[in-house]
């Protein structure tokens, strides 16, 4: 674990106190940001700290989760190359409010990383150059990993034509 | 009435000579989506060696294949890229569903994963397993060699019976009604 406090420093000599709120556990470093505010922080990040490398863009839903007051909470893990230190960005989206600007003008890598989010969720990441479902099929209709949809899925998976011995 | 045979020669029907023939010439299109493809490999390889049943020529194009074996699980987006590849198979042509999640979904009970490639194409024989061992797949393509001896015919006739167009029992349910069908069918045929 590598120490952040002059990240920290900087953070908050840039932000203020608002929406500030960094914890550790189990070696995790994260630091939770208001959705307006996450594409300024990451951008900072990449620009003033050095963050040069984007590890990962999820998700989380919390419905029906204990003690949760949001419903999604997205996950950016960047790192600093040079000085090893790692960061999780956490923002929190509820509905009908679920966009939030995408980080592709920072980290070229982001762009799948963001499309799988939108296909599995449903979150809109604006700017975003070619925001299309990654993974399912294009005629697919809804979230699969949103906790409100159905595990075995409403029907698409019988939703072939059916070819029979005579016609192949 | 009595028919004078010259030394080497042999009578037999048609229909039988066909059947053994391709019987013993059976070349696999491997459609391999998981770890039943390992196995798949296996079987093909030195050890259990599947060219003693006249089955080692995988091909992968399926315009020279004959029989085709799904190893492991189809998704939704797969499926009607089987359908096709099914389709642009040659006559005669015959399947085997390889392993558990290829006959049932196996594990995978989730939206993406078909449950069954017998609802949506026709197959011959299966083979249980998760993943079945070379053994059983070996046992699969003898049995389906017996099946085609016993009832091939020249023409292909016996794929166009009214009993080998019936749905199997797991899609007779869907159609009853019992799986909602409330989306846009995907895909479709080729």
């Amino acid at each position: 674990m590598v120490d952040l406090s002059g990240v920290l420093e900087q953070l908050k000599s840039r932000f203020g106190e608002r929406s500030w709120d960094y914890s550790e556990y189990h070696k995790n470093q994260r630091l939770v940001v208001a959705a307006d505010l996450c594409f300024s922080v990451l951008e900072f990040l990449k620009k003033t700290c050095g963050f040069d490398m984007l590890i990962d863009v999820t998700c989380v839903d919390y419905l029906h989760y204990r003690g949760a007051k949001d419903r999604f909470g997205l996950v950016y893990i960047v790192l600093n190359t040079v000085t090893g230190q790692r960061l999780i960005v956490r923002a929190f989206l509820n509905e009908p409010e679920l966009k939030i600007p995408s980080v592709v003008p920072l980290w070229e890598g982001a762009n799948w990383l963001e499309r799988e989010v939108f296909d599995m969720y449903g979150i809109e990441f604006t700017g975003h150059p070619d925001l299309r479902r990654i993974l399912l099929p294009d005629e697919f209709v809804g979230f699969p990993l949103r906790k409100d949809y159905p595990l075995r899925g409403r029907g698409e998976r019988h939703n072939f034509e059916r070819i029979t011995r005579g016609e192949g | 009435m009595e028919i004078e045979v010259p030394e080497n020669v042999a009578l037999t029907k048609l229909d039988w000579l066909a059947s053994w023939c391709r019987k013993n010439s059976l070349w696999p299109m491997p459609f391999a989506t998981a770890c039943c493809g390992i196995e798949l490999m296996a079987t093909g390889a030195s050890r259990h060696d599947v060219a003693r049943f006249g089955a080692e020529v995988f091909r992968f194009s399926p315009r020279q294949c004959d029989l085709m074996i799904v190893a492991g699980r189809v998704v939704m987006k797969m499926l009607p890229v089987l359908q096709r590849i099914w389709l642009q198979m040659p006559e005669p042509k015959w399947c085997i569903s390889m392993g558990a999640c290829a006959s049932t979904g196996g594990i995978f009970d989730t939206y993406s994963v078909v449950q069954g490639i017998d609802r949506f194409i026709p197959v011959d024989m299966y083979v249980p397993g998760c993943p079945p061992r070379p053994e059983q797949l070996i046992q699969a393509i003898i049995d389906l060699q017996d099946k085609i001896q016993r009832e091939g015919s020249f023409l292909g006739n016996e794929f166009i019976t009214d009993a080998r167009q019936q749905p199997k029992r797991a899609l007779q349910e869907l159609e009853l009604g019992q799986v909602p069908r409330s989306l846009p069918i995907i895909g479709g045929k080729a």
